[in-house]
């Protein structure tokens, strides 16, 4: 019963790690993948020395780590107010609603925020103009782009990011609160000096599994979202390495980039769940 | 007077918190309803003092609605797209229930080896166009199983899944064993009746992940009559001629802005139907793949 899983296995997991050769190949499409001529680390080398490879990294590291600053500290704030709320209609209406974007593709997504952003006639421009302002278009302004970018992901990643610290905040012992209360500690000491050190550990947990995959910058986002105005700011490594690839055929450069993005994140991945390993004693696989 | 001064700072705080929580209410609510607003508008007013927020019912209209359901496109990118939903969740869940049934069993002689065979792509992930070479050489371009059949086995949903299975009763498995049933007997007479509520958070996962799929389309769907919704519908919000994917013209038809949203509301729609479903059994299962142990 195993036969039919792993084949579809061997086709499309294993059968890719024999195709990734054509990294150190010069891979022309009519002698195919076995057949083309070896070059060695050239295309590697090509692309270590170029000027987007600096730009290419630091767009994915930018987003990467402004989503995890934004994104970690804005759903363990959603999940202890949740909590704290004695309110159980807000409670529900909140979650409800914040999981909704979770389940929207990007595409939709795309959909949104062209209504809210719009130069001509979006929320936020005509709240703008009728403030005085100029309207400001945020997905074609290299300046606003970025801020789009972090945002659009809060809002679509909010709620659902949250559930695992509502998880983790069920599981702190209320003793220690009536205690706290009993001493006198009023309900922001408790927060701060239970709650937070309480879901401390999943709150490690879930920054080190991000850390793990720290190259995926959100690649259907970006792809969905960005256009050549603002490509010096929104191109990420998956983003550059469809445009090679895909539109303009350099299949080699583009499987060495792929293949050097692949390797460091693995190393990563490898590192961040040793330490949750180490951390917590529970493996991630 | 302790008591009262602790009983008012609590009022407080309570009340911050429920600001807060009503604030966020407003933020996630009213993108939505502004597309909403803006589909329903089809003739929108350019002083409106109320942001279009808010338009007056009698300009409430389904005439953007109508314009985007009745071009033959609509109907073409739908039957796709519940193709490949229907396609990808049954062959999905054929590969996934086996493998993650075979992995729970705890004294499989070559367990670890087969671990290790489903780790390694995990771990390692070659990149975009080495899995696109791949596809297209089998020859799977423009087939809808090209969409679907490369993503069919998620290796977090299968051992979501695996977790799943271990926490049933060992005894179970074990007596039937004794009885002389066959593995692949137990997993269909035992196992897989008591997993129903697993069954559906996994289809429902993979479901979510094929009806919002975009960019395997993109990739491996070039002719236009294969096309689903996602692609239909970011071709309506990036055209500069909408012609060809909705009833327009610009003198007597809606405008763009509202037919886009209309668009955008229809392709979220399935979405938002089963959203009570998904709401109920993500929730468990997100919880399930991420804290266990």
């Amino acid at each position: 019963m195993l036969g039919i899983p792993l084949l579809q296995f061997f086709l499309f997991r294993y059968l890719p790690l024999w195709n990734a050769q054509i990294a150190f190949k010069d891979f022309n499409p009519v002698e195919g993948v076995f057949r083309s001529a070896w070059a060695g680390f050239i295309h590697f080398k090509t692309f270590f020395q170029s000027f987007y490879f600096a730009e290419l990294i630091r767009n994915t590291l930018f987003y990467s780590f402004a989503k995890l600053l934004v994104g970690v500290p804005a759903a363990i704030t959603l999940a202890v107010a949740l909590a704290e709320s004695h309110s159980k209609l807000l409670r529900k209406t909140v979650q409800t609603i914040s999981y909704i974007p979770h389940f929207l593709s990007w595409v939709i997504m795309l959909g949104v925020l062209m209504m809210l952003l719009s130069p001509g006639n979006g929320l936020v421009n005509e709240a703008i103009k009728a403030a005085g302002g100029k309207p400001v278009a945020f997905l074609t302004t290299p300046s606003a782009f970025p801020l789009v970018v972090i945002f659009s992901d809060l809002w679509k990643e909010l709620g659902w990011s949250a559930i695992i610290f509502m998880a983790a905040l069920l599981g702190i012992d209320p003793v220690l609160y009536e205690a706290a209360a009993v001493e006198g500690a009023n309900r922001l000491q408790r927060t701060r000096h239970i709650t937070l050190p309480g879901i401390a550990p999943v709150v490690m947990v879930v920054v080190l599994l991000r850390l793990g995959t720290i190259l995926d910058a959100g690649f259907h986002q970006i792809f969905v979202l960005y256009s050549t105005p603002v490509l010096g700011v929104a191109d990420i490594i998956d983003t550059w390495v469809y445009r090679q690839g895909i539109l303009d055929f350099q299949f080699s450069l583009a499987t060495a980039v792929g293949l050097f993005k692949g390797v460091i994140g693995m190393i990563l991945l490898i590192l961040s769940s040793r330490l949750i390993r180490r951390l917590n004693g529970s493996a991630l696989y | 007077m302790a008591k009262v001064l602790r009983s008012k700072e609590g009022w407080l705080f309570e009340l911050c918190i429920d600001t807060f929580l009503i604030l966020l209410f407003l933020v996630f609510l009213i993108p939505l309803w502004r597309v909403l607003m803006v589909s329903l508008t089809p003739t929108p007013d350019a002083n409106d003092p109320t942001l279009g927020l808010f338009p007056p019912p009698w300009k409430w209209a389904l005439i953007s609605y109508k314009q985007f359901l009745s071009h033959p496109s609509f109907f073409k990118a739908t039957y796709n797209s519940a193709l490949i939903l229907i396609g990808g969740v049954a062959v999905s869940l054929f590969l996934t229930v086996p493998l993650a049934y075979v992995l729970s069993i705890k004294d499989l002689p070559g367990r670890v080896f087969l671990s290790g065979l489903i780790l390694v792509p995990f771990l390692f992930n070659p990149g975009l166009i080495p899995n696109y070479l791949t596809v297209t050489n089998l020859g799977l371009t423009d087939k809808l199983m090209a969409v679907f059949l490369p993503g069919a086995i998620s290796v977090y949903n299968t051992y979501v899944m695996k977790s799943f299975f271990e926490g049933l009763p060992e005894e179970l498995k074990e007596s039937a064993r004794i009885d002389g049933a066959r593995e692949l007997m137990i997993l269909f007479r035992i196992i897989l009746p008591l997993s129903k509520p697993i069954l559906l958070t996994i289809g429902l996962f993979y479901g979510v992940h094929f009806w919002n799929d975009f960019f395997s389309p993109l990739l491996y769907l070039n002719r236009q009559d294969l096309q689903p919704l996602p692609i239909l519908l970011r071709s309506i919000l990036i055209a500069s001629n909408l012609n060809e994917y909705v009833e327009y013209d610009a003198y007597s038809s809606a405008s763009v802005e509202s037919l886009k949203s209309a668009s955008v509301l229809i392709a979220a729609l399935p979405m938002i139907l089963a959203y009570p479903l998904i709401q109920k059994y993500f929730t468990k299962g997100t919880l399930v793949g991420s804290i266990k142990g």
